[in-house]
């Protein structure tokens, strides 16, 4: 495919500054069984090329999912035009800095094959699933899900740039809803599709997954008979798979450079970062350490290079607490003259490159669990999360969770149902008071994350250890 | 069976591309259909675009593009087994033809190693349609000249999406359906210099320079109402109307967990209280799907055709529910030409008899919202839904306008604000578009009116 699209860019007859074509194949496979019976089955690919052109500091781009040659030309074409027309209301004089030359590869770490289950079989796990889920007669549904997909990207410009990179990521949810007269609970594995990682079909059959969802079933029967969360402020003790959403929330999505310009406002929003924030503001304690790191090995968003080639590396974002640069491509940085990271990444061929979180983690401390739990006299230890929403400016928040007990005395004690928190963002992380260790630590991911006009869905991971804040507001379900 | 033409003004160039693309789906359709063997039934279901899009941000262009895309999705059904495979239809027929028989040949050898659906749909009927709304969009070209000349003084963001929409349906009973159109959106907002912001969408098949101007002329007045300091409001309930493009955000919610007849059967609506007749809803709430406003495909997935008219909540009665015809068959129920889903495809609420000049006094002391933004189940079972106050909101005290509010969150439960805290619906009703564009630009919207609600719960 390089030499083909490098073809294309020679043949290609425009008088650019600059030319570069982004090509994706990606084949994407839906298992999904509810109460042991098929609900879906099937495979999608899509796969086309991007096309972009620089003309007079403007990118225009035309994308087509012909990848013939005079489909390709025809997108150059448009793409030119579309780039001259508005360059006179262009927002920034892109250069070809913004596109640097680089060759390189990456592949995701697997080992098992993709292919190496069939359809077949995959089923057939899932209906096994779903029976070791119901381990009640008051268990009323069990779901099973695994989403498999194989991403291949090629990029080639003007200026010499040739990448090749290959993903490989698997998905899967599993569910129970247990329902006692008027009372129904949902428990997943963890929250809705958030086992979402790079690697083979070692991740789907993993030695401990039986337990893991013999224990959703049981703990959505739990629900049943658990007392609401009560309303208060206390020490609120988040599991990795709930801080997973909060970093998402609101670490990664204010931190975009684009939404601090302004690109984003008009759907999604703005951000309640300013650019002289960065060096300066105190987000979080001194315990929070936050990294953009697109290198560790199977997590669900690692790259080598983003989708305008620039090559990703590890960097802090937040250290000790303070904020030291933002999630943004080497366009954002050049507007804003402030640092970024490699995160220029679009959803498909079909979707310009925009600013993305990609891996973006919280690094561990050195308190067990038990120490954490230990330290708290009266807290609520919540798990994974159910239900999210924060304001435009990413402030405002209010998340709930499926699974939450009682701390009371150093110790777990009751279980309780419908936990939910709010908070303002700078507040929450300021009362961060304890991290738990590199064995709290777990990686979790999201392929959901919307943003974007045209609207683009991707894939993002985190990382993160249990965590307590002091002094949160939670409270409980009822109307 | 059903068939109808209508159309507006083509442009040359939708026209010969929607005669390219017709014929494609035709040839490929055709080829597929000829091989079904046996015990076998196909589907094939396009889903197709040509669009511009064009981002803005401070009266500036952000990002400017074009996309040409489109999708088959072929599902084969063989002794009561079923799977399906997605490929692009590029035009280029030879291609098309090569990827719609690995399809096919795959999916036969795929199909017999999965387990027995029971609740599998088997297309039935000869129903046809065919439908084409071709209007008159701005040349790509002349897109940035138009647009930007006139909001070149303000904070201007925002995105323009237009060109051609198609969607197409054909199986192995006979069924064929096509549904094309021309349409563009403009959704937009202007900043002013504090960040306070209002929100305008302009959307249709023919594009009004004119239309343009005075929408953004409006927007302007609604901006000057916001330049003097934000009202902080302490936590509490407060009397509030809902502007339509508010109401629209709530309605959304109802596609995810409420009005499908399996989320019911399944424990997993927010209406299963309404089903159960433990809770009401206000007699001044009514709801429908109308598919006579022509801006969505009444076929579904399984070329099944709507009834033009779908009585959901009336008077505060659940009357009907979303009910797919595979959900019917495993439930024992009568299919109503819901989509696999179970989403709204055309909601339209009715109008009550609170008329636009009435609508501060009738608030007299309350909060004026514009629009939500980020809603979510806090609390299904109960109803309750969180999210944010957006945009152009206000403090009004005895019928004025006070003051423009800093962004509130709100948790609060449907059976509530749709419910004895409903004051009156406006006696208008307004068409909120549905502009977005994920995995592809989307079609239709919804029609509501405004609403009056008493004591609505603001949580931070």
């Amino acid at each position: 495919m390089i030499s083909e699209l490098s073809k294309a860019i020679a043949a290609l007859d425009l008088p650019a500054d600059w030319l570069g074509l982004r090509a994706v194949k990606d084949t994407s496979s839906t298992y999904a069984v509810r109460d042991g019976k098929p609900e879906t089955n099937g495979k999608s690919l899509t796969q086309g090329v991007m096309v972009e052109v620089l003309v007079n500091g403007q990118l225009g781009y035309g994308a087509t999912n012909s990848l013939k040659l005079e489909s390709l030309q025809a997108a150059a074409k448009t793409a030119y035009q579309q780039a001259l027309t508005a360059s006179q209301w262009s927002i920034h004089p892109t250069t070809v800095a913004e596109r640097p030359k680089v060759v390189g590869q990456y592949s995701s770490p697997f080992l098992k094959p993709l292919q190496s289950l069939t359809a077949g079989e995959i089923n057939e796990v899932l209906v096994k699933l779903c029976q070791t889920l119901k381990v009640s007669d008051q268990i009323v549904q069990t779901s099973a899900a695994a989403h498999i997909r194989e991403i291949e990207t090629w990029f080639v410009s003007s200026n010499g740039s040739e990448v090749y990179q290959k993903f490989l990521t698997l998905a899967t949810d599993y569910a129970a809803t247990a329902q006692a007269g008027p009372v129904v609970q949902r428990r997943s594995h963890n929250g809705w599709l958030a086992h979402c990682h790079q690697g083979g079909m070692e991740l789907f059959l993993t030695p401990e997954l039986w337990a893991e969802v013999k224990q959703v079933g049981e703990q959505a029967v739990e629900l049943l008979s658990a007392e609401e969360c009560p309303t208060t402020a206390t020490t609120l003790v988040l599991d990795p798979d709930q801080m997973l959403l909060q970093i998402h929330e609101s670490v990664g999505h204010p931190l975009e450079l684009d939404r601090i310009l302004g690109d984003e406002r008009n759907y999604a929003g703005g951000s309640f970062v300013k650019p002289k924030d960065f060096g300066e503001l105190v987000y979080g304690s001194p315990l929070m350490n936050i990294t953009f790191d697109p290198t560790v090995p199977g997590e669900f968003s690692s790259y080598s290079f983003d989708d305008t080639g620039v090559p990703a590396t590890r960097e802090y974002v937040i250290r000790d607490g303070v904020l030291e640069r933002g999630l943004g491509s080497l366009e954002s940085q050049a507007r804003l003259g402030l640092p970024g990271v490699a995160c220029a990444r679009a959803t498909s061929w079909n979707r310009p490159a925009i600013d993305r979180m990609a891996n973006l983690n919280l690094e561990p401390g050195n308190a067990s669990f038990e120490e954490m739990i230990g330290n708290i006299e009266h807290g609520v230890y919540m798990q994974s999360n159910r239900s999210w929403s924060i304001d435009d400016q990413r402030h405002k928040f209010q998340f709930g969770c499926e699974y939450a007990k009682l701390i009371e005395n150093g110790q777990l004690t009751k279980t309780l149902r419908n936990p939910n928190y709010r908070g303002t963002t700078p507040q929450f992380w300021r009362s961060l008071s304890q991290l738990g260790d590199r064995s709290t630590w777990k990686l979790y991911g999201s392929p959901v994350c919307g943003k974007g006009e045209p609207n683009q869905t991707i894939w993002v991971g985190h990382a993160a250890p249990v965590c307590a804040f002091t002094n949160i507001e939670v409270f409980g379900g009822g109307a | 069976m059903t068939s109808s033409i209508s159309s507006s003004v083509i442009s040359p160039r939708s026209s010969a591309e929607l005669t390219a693309l017709e014929s494609s789906f035709a040839q490929v359709v055709e080829a597929l259909l000829r091989q079904a063997e046996s015990g076998e039934f196909l589907t094939v279901k396009l889903s197709s675009e040509r669009s511009q899009f064009i981002r803005f941000n401070q009266a500036k262009v952000r990002q400017i593009g074009n996309v040409a895309d489109g999708s088959l999705k072929l599902t084969l059904i063989r002794d009561q087994r079923t799977s399906y495979r997605s490929f692009p239809l590029t035009g280029d027929l030879e291609v098309d033809l090569q990827q719609a028989q690995l399809a096919l040949a795959d999916l036969r050898q795929e199909v017999s190693q999965l387990p027995i659906d029971p609740y599998l749909v088997i297309p039935a009927g000869t129903s046809t349609s065919h439908d084409v709304h071709l209007g008159q969009l701005l040349a790509p070209e002349a897109v940035t000249s138009t647009v930007l000349p006139i909001v070149a003084e303000l904070d201007f963001a925002g995105l323009y999406a237009a060109g051609l929409l198609v969607r197409g349906y054909a199986d192995s009973s006979g069924q064929k359906h096509w549904f094309a159109t021309d349409s563009f959106a403009l959704d937009y907002s202007l900043f002013g210099t504090g960040g306070e912001a209002v929100k305008g969408t302009l959307a249709g098949s023919t594009w009004d320079t004119e239309a343009y101007k005075t929408q953004i002329e409006e927007s302007k007045a609604q901006l000057q109402l916001l330049s003097t300091p934000p009202k902080q409001l302490s936590r509490g309930q407060y009397r509030t109307y809902f502007a339509p493009a508010a109401i629209a955000e709530l309605v959304g919610m109802l596609s995810w967990g409420g009005i499908s007849e399996a989320a019911l059967q399944q424990g997993n609506s927010a209406l299963k209280e309404l089903r159960r007749g433990q809770k009401r809803l206000s007699p001044r709430f009514t709801l429908k799907e109308n598919f006579q406003h022509g801006l969505v495909p009444r076929f579904n997935e399984w070329g099944e055709t709507a009834p033009i008219e779908l009585p959901l909540i009336v008077a505060g009665e659940l009357v009907n529910t979303l009910v797919s015809d595979r959900t019917a068959k495993e439930y024992g129920l009568a299919a109503n030409g819901a989509s696999g889903s179970e989403g709204l495809r055309s909601p339209e609420i009715s109008a009550g008899g609170l008329a636009r000049e009435q609508i501060l006094a009738a608030l007299d002391t309350g909060l004026y919202v514009s629009n939500l933004h980020y809603l979510n189940w806090s609390d299904r079972p109960t109803g309750r839904i969180t999210g944010m106050t957006r945009y152009a909101c206000f403090w009004v005290e005895n019928g004025e306008i006070v003051a423009p509010i800093e962004n509130l969150r709100f948790d609060e439960s449907l059976y509530r604000f749709w419910g004895e805290n409903l004051i009156d619906c406006t006696n208008f009703q307004e068409f909120v578009p549905e502009v977005g564009t994920y995995g592809g630009r989307q079609l239709g919207g919804c029609w509501v009116p405004g609403m009056l609600v008493e004591g609505f719960t603001y949580t931070l």
